[in-house]
């Protein structure tokens, strides 16, 4: 199973299209290795400096419909090879949730309340998630911790190191 | 409680139940290009796994960059065609018979309704259009579809749209589209199904249906979904006329997919048409949607007709009454790209395709090409494009570029005026 602690990068805003996160230009290289550099390169947000803020991200604390457009996986694997398993939003597009699962990776949905108190913390803050109690606690100038719901088949899936490994032994 | 068309789809496919919320579903077919396939194929042969669960029900078309551009595009159109190749798949489109795969593969009938459909491409949801469970899908999603036949899914909840009204002149399935975006927000329908059911629908043709699905995930739906009825089995009609001996009874088979009366709606919203103007996006998201008499007088740079939302016969047409007799604005460049050679032989046969060369247009082979800045139109740093594609994200046709989202009228009267304009003015 994946790492899914780390320190936060903060993306205070809605709607960060896959676009953002990986644009399509990029889509040409076929080893998810290559794609590291590129990582939310063409995400414009006041406070984000993609070559100062992602060699110290671990996990994404972002708002609503992150990963909206494409369907590409590329959005998901070049998290992955930046060592960031774990996203919390208030909400994910579709697709780029099942993503996520389906590379045994975590999406957690919480509500705007609590990614605000998260957010407030400080520039600093801590995640580490308990996948067996579907918890996920935010160390920074305090210390919170959050239920998420968690489903056991998206569980399973991370378990099993995600789909193509679940769908092959049981299909 | 009756069903919605989802839920029988759902239904009847059903393999398996792996929680209370997930299905996991048999796939009548599994589409695939050459962006987002060539990963997946590798992964497969590296794991040892170089199969498929069944080569006639896989679809493979080489159309996001095509004719390669470069090495690494040559490289994906070659590792797709040589798996297609590997492993039997006959309906593999390459250079020459290719096209935009959202409208090369309808137009070969492999659509039908009922049918469950995946692709690792996001406007999948096209093919609701045929009655259709149709939905967009990651690579690894796509290795799974390939290898086994299946894809998990949440339980649909469908969202009834009503259009109703009368379509006025000028304006089109896109501005209707436009419009429910704009008052759903690019978030309002994320993992619905959006069923669009009203006289407005039932009056459109199956291009006009395509376009309105199309841009169902613009609003985050899993699919859009059209009743497949008379105008579904006559467009299907050439590839369905073994199976049923008359239209009629075709249309009768076909409306046991159709949502039942007493079927229960996550939510319903209904809009009246007959108001409508013309829209057009003006940010970088396909909500950010003003009508165009709000936009009138914003330069374009290069006009861009085409892409599986807008590059079909129909749009062209409409285009062409525009473009008839007129040129391009000065310092305007204007490129067509039809969706398929289909489109492009009808429209030379109807002497569209020398409408817009004396237009002054450039005339691309059929491929994705500008819609998502791979090839074929990219634009510089400040300029902008008034297009008939479905996605103006910000660098989406080019960093720094701005792309304003229309219907072809309204793209072809910006041709003519370089700028943005009501084109029931022109
Ligand atoms: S035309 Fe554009 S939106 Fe459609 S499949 Fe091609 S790249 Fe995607």
């Amino acid at each position: 199973m994946k790492n899914f602690s780390g320190s936060a990068l903060f993306l205070d805003r809605s709607d960060i299209n896959t676009d953002e996160i990986i644009p399509a230009k990029y889509l040409t290289e076929n080893s998810k290795q290559d794609l590291k550099p590129f990582i939310l390169e063409d995400l414009t947000l006041a406070g984000f400096d993609q070559s100062r803020d992602i060699d110290k991200a671990g996990v994404i604390v972002t708002r609503a419909n992150f990963g909206c457009g494409s369907s590409r996986e590329h959005a998901v694997w070049v998290f992955e090879v930046n060592d960031i398993n774990v996203v919390i939003a208030e909400g994910f597009a579709r697709i780029f949730r099942q993503n996520m699962f389906n590379c045994g990776m975590l999406a957690i949905e919480l509500p705007a309340a609590d990614i605000d108190t998260i957010m407030a913390m400080g520039a600093d803050v801590q995640i580490a998630v308990d996948l067996e109690a579907a918890t996920l606690t935010a160390k920074g100038n305090q210390e919170v911790t959050f239920d998420f719901d968690l489903n056991s088949f998206d569980k399973d899936l991370v378990g099993a190191g995600g789909w193509l490994a679940y769908a092959d032994s049981k299909y | 409680m009756g069903k919605t068309t989802a839920e029988k789809i759902f239904a009847a496919h059903r393999r398996d139940n792996p929680s209370g919320e997930n299905v996991v579903l048999d796939l009548d077919v599994v589409m695939c290009h050459e962006i987002t396939t060539p990963i997946a194929i590798n992964d497969l042969v590296e794991r040892g796994l170089d199969r498929v669960f069944d080569p006639t029900k896989i679809k493979v078309v080489i159309d996001h960059v095509t004719p390669s551009k470069d090495s690494k595009t040559a490289t994906q159109a070659k590792i797709l065609r040589e798996w297609a190749h590997r492993q039997n798949i006959k309906d593999f489109f390459d250079v020459g018979a290719n096209g935009v795969c959202h409208a090369l593969f309808p137009e070969k009938g492999f659509i039908r309704p009922g049918n469950t459909v995946i692709m690792g491409d996001s406007h999948t949801c096209t093919h609701g259009a045929f009655g259709a469970f149709a939905a967009g899908v990651g690579t690894t999603d796509l290795e799974v579809g390939i290898l086994k036949g299946v894809c998990s899914f949440r339980l649909p909840a469908t969202m009834k749209v009503n259009i109703n009204g009368t379509l006025p002149d000028g304006v089109y399935a896109k501005d209707v589209i436009l419009k429910i975006i704009k008052d759903l927000t690019v978030n309002g329908a994320t993992d619905k199904v959006m069923e669009f059911v009203g006289p407005v629908v039932d009056e459109m043709t199956m291009e006009s249906r395509m376009t309105l699905c199309n841009m169902a995930i613009e609003a985050g739906a899993t699919c859009g979904i059209c009743m497949p009825d008379r105008v579904t089995a006559e467009y299907l009609w050439p590839f369905i006329s073994g199976a049923y001996s008359t239209v009629d009874e075709a249309v009768a088979d076909f409306s046991k997919w159709h949502s039942d009366a007493d079927a229960d709606y996550d939510s319903e919203i209904t809009f009246d048409v007959a108001e409508l103007v013309p829209q057009v996006t003006y940010g970088f998201k396909p909500d950010e949607v003003k009508d165009v008499p709000d936009m009138e007088g914003t330069p374009v740079n290069q006009v861009y007709i085409g892409s599986c939302t807008n590059g079909r016969i129909e749009d062209l047409r409409e285009a062409a009454k525009i473009l008839q007799g007129r040129t391009l604005a000065p310092g305007v460049r204007g490129i067509l790209a039809p969706a398929t050679p289909l489109v492009y032989s009808t429209a030379l046969a109807e002497g569209i395709i020398q409408i817009f060369m004396a237009a002054g247009f450039c005339v691309t082979n059929p491929t994705c090409g500008a819609c998502l800045g791979m090839s074929n139109g990219v634009l510089a740093a400040g300029e902008v494009c008034a297009s008939t594609t479905n996605r103006n994200f910000n660098g989406r046709m080019g960093k720094g570029g701005m792309v304003h989202l229309m219907s072809p009228l309204s793209a072809a009267a910006a041709a003519v005026k370089g700028c943005i304009t009501d084109p029931r003015n022109i």
